[in-house]
């Protein structure tokens, strides 16, 4: 085992991926040479040429529309958005076309596409250097959502996206890529899609979380910990497929539940967990079913003080521990 | 008379298909997938006044252009991604009335969606006619992308993106031509111009009377051909398939032909386009216009025509029977094919899973 960031599982599991199986391709902007803005690909062009990573012109529907095509022919697409930002003009191939390709040809062709793109906020990027956008990608169904929060999850998910049948939106915390540091497995390993990790154990609240608000969760619960609160904190991994017996065998024994994300409150990812939770362990509940996220402005300002305002952060959550306990 | 002069009479004298390689035979099948794309264009839209077919889209007019470039290209070797008026394309390609009409009466055994889409929107892979949307020129990054996998795998495979002179307006469309481009790619892009994108006209969609004066744009070669006219189509097919197999890259070509329907069955074109212009259309049929080149060249007499007219109505009438007799999709498959492998149901609320995809793959 060694400790290694958040990025360089992202980097390991795509060297690795290339290296078993030559289908697997890597195409976006800026990917080649360069290696990505965030050097998530760096050395992967000098390891296996132009025609395996591909730098794309800057035209976003394009990079997954190919992409789409040649799964169609044989390859295994993983497509870099630079960033979640700017993923929108590919809504439609992805959201048209990926997402429903196995169902309209009722089964008679497959789009095995990873789209990877960094996410989220907290490194002063602004209205469009900052958003999450997993909740409109988790609404569609013949997709799925990963969302490692850990180098040794960046790594073994990103394996498990590649090989997968289906397309995998994956998307990684920007702020997290070098700032998360964790202990990664020595040799092969593939962490399964559609499970959720309890990352602490407790009995009185149960957090939910994804990505870097996964650490700030553990943060706020190690925070209150003395004060006599014992926080559970599952970190989902994959909002799609949804892994909800961890989430509902934990609320069985808390009793209390909260949901923190960074993307802004209203019909966030939050609010179906919370759904789940009121419609399937209703009867377990003690109190209301409490969502930290982002508040509902177009996207996150630039200036320092704004940027602060508008995420999640340990002081945050761990307030909202501390009341939802006391309901 | 030189060497020359005599090659020149001698070019002159020879027909027009044999010039391009046609045999009799050849231009007999041609023709055949014609009239039977036709013959069953037609009986969709009776089964839809009839009741039995909720909505239908028509290739009618556009026979020519799509046999002229399917003629081009090798089945299950060449792919097309298509676009809802490809019916004749598609034939041609290597789908079956009977599997056309089953997508008609949208049945569980229709091959391209198992009755999901709306009908015309084709798939089969079995002839690399890949399975395509509603939303116009997604299609075209699809065909860009298969290119590029066929070239950079080194496969001999030619991509063709179909689609109307409309679908030209989205930015999938440029995206993926400039792509090509860029990566000089085996792929033809064919537009079929019918002047209407439902009821906007030509001149409302682009300010150039060809949109294949933009190939210049993409570094490509660019084509406008007479539609009407499978032959010329088919030339035109033929240099840019031939393009794409020696690595000299993508071609564009624009195809003039007409719409004789409206838009779909939800349309009536009558609304949006004068008498005068309809009729001088329909006095443009791709199919007459063909006929009577096969009857000049005595490739065709009216017995033998008779006779092949007889054979494409039966078969439509077989497939239309076996289609209205096969049945319909269990609404106990409705959450198949959302994923490949069964998911937990309390987890996906997805149904039976598909475990084909490992040997597809």
């Amino acid at each position: 085992m060694a400790v290694k960031t958040l990025i360089e599982g992202v980097r390991e599991a795509l060297t690795e991926e290339m290296e078993r199986d030559d289908r697997v391709w890597v195409l976006g902007e800026d990917v080649g040479k360069k290696g990505g803005v965030f050097l998530a690909t760096e050395g992967i062009y000098s390891r296996f040429g132009e025609a395996r990573v591909l730098d794309t012109p800057l035209a976003e529907s394009c990079i997954v529309g190919v992409a789409i095509g040649a799964a169609l022919n044989g390859l295994i697409p993983v497509a870099e958005i630079q960033f979640a930002d700017f993923i929108h003009p590919a809504f439609d191939q992805i959201v048209s076309e990926a997402a429903r390709i196995r169902y309209r040809s009722n089964g008679d062709y497959s789009c095995p596409i990873v789209v990877r793109a960094p996410f989220g906020g907290g490194v002063h990027g602004g209205l469009y250097h900052s958003q999450s956008v997993e909740a409109f990608y988790a609404h569609v169904p013949g997709l799925k959502v990963v969302i490692p929060s850990t180098p040794e999850d960046a790594k073994g998910l990103l394996k498990a996206a590649i090989r997968d049948p289906d397309p995998v939106m994956f998307f990684e915390h920007k702020k997290a890529y070098r700032l998360i540091k964790g202990e990664v497995p020595d040799g092969e390993y593939v962490t399964p899609i559609g499970t959720a990790a309890v990352r602490r154990q407790g009995i009185n609240v149960t957090c939910v979380a994804w990505g870097l608000m996964v650490h700030h969760c553990l943060e706020a619960a190690e925070a209150v910990a003395p004060e006599g609160i014992s926080v559970e904190v599952i970190d989902l991994r994959t909002l799609q497929p949804l892994d909800r017996e961890t989430i509902l065998r934990s609320v069985e024994k808390t009793a209390r539940a909260m949901v923190v994300h960074e993307d802004n409150l209203t019909g966030g990812f939050g609010a179906e967990v919370a759904a789940i939770i009121a419609d399937k362990g209703f009867e377990h509940l003690d109190a209301p079913v409490t969502r930290v996220a982002g508040p509902d402005v177009p996207a996150m300002p630039f200036n320092h003080p704004q940027e602060e305002a508008f995420l999640p952060n340990p002081e945050k959550i761990a307030a909202a521990m501390r009341r939802l306990a006391a309901y | 008379m030189s060497e020359e002069e005599q090659a020149r009479t001698t070019t002159a004298r020879q027909p027009r298909h044999a010039a391009l390689g046609l045999s009799p035979e050849r231009l007999q099948v041609m023709y055949r997938q014609m009239v039977l794309a036709r013959a069953l264009d037609r009986r969709m839209w009776v089964l839809n006044r009839q009741g039995k077919a909720p909505f239908v889209i028509s290739g009618q007019g556009h026979e020519a252009a799509q046999v002229g470039a399917a003629a081009a290209l090798r089945p299950g070797v060449d792919w097309l991604a298509p676009y809802y008026r490809d019916l004749a394309f598609c034939i041609a390609m290597g789908m079956t009335a009977r599997e056309f009409m089953l997508g008609v009466y949208a049945r569980a055994a229709d091959p391209a969606s198992g009755g999901r889409q709306m009908p015309s929107h084709f798939g089969l892979s079995r002839a690399r006619i890949i399975t395509t949307s509603s939303t116009v020129s997604t299609q075209v990054p699809h065909a860009a992308g298969i290119a590029y996998a066929a070239k950079t795998r080194g496969l001999d495979e030619v991509a063709v993106a179909s689609l109307g002179e409309g679908s030209t307006s989205k930015g999938d469309w440029h995206e993926a031509l400039n792509f090509a481009g860029v990566h000089r790619l085996p792929l033809v892009c064919l537009v079929q111009d019918n002047d209407y994108a439902i009821s906007v006209p030509h001149r409302l969609q682009m300010s150039v009377d060809s949109v294949a004066d933009r190939a210049r744009g993409y570094g490509m070669v660019g084509t406008t051909v007479d539609g009407g006219d499978v032959l010329a189509v088919h030339e035109a097919m033929k240099e840019a398939v031939q393009r794409a197999r020696s690595g000299q890259g993508p071609t564009l070509i624009d195809a003039k032909v007409a719409r004789f329907t409206s838009h779909s069955s939800d349309d009536d074109q009558r609304r949006y386009r004068p008498q005068e212009e309809l009729e001088a259309m329909l006095r443009r049929d791709p199919l007459e216009r063909f006929r009577n080149y096969l009857l000049d060249e005595t490739v065709l007499t009216d017995e033998s025509d008779e006779l092949l007219q007889q054979g494409c109505t039966q078969e439509v009438e077989e497939a239309v029977q076996e289609a209205q007799a096969a049945p319909e999709p269990d609404p106990a498959d409705l959450g198949r094919h959302v994923f490949a492998q069964r998911l937990d149901s309390s987890v996906s609320g997805d149904g039976v899973g598909d475990d084909t995809w490992q040997s597809r793959r």
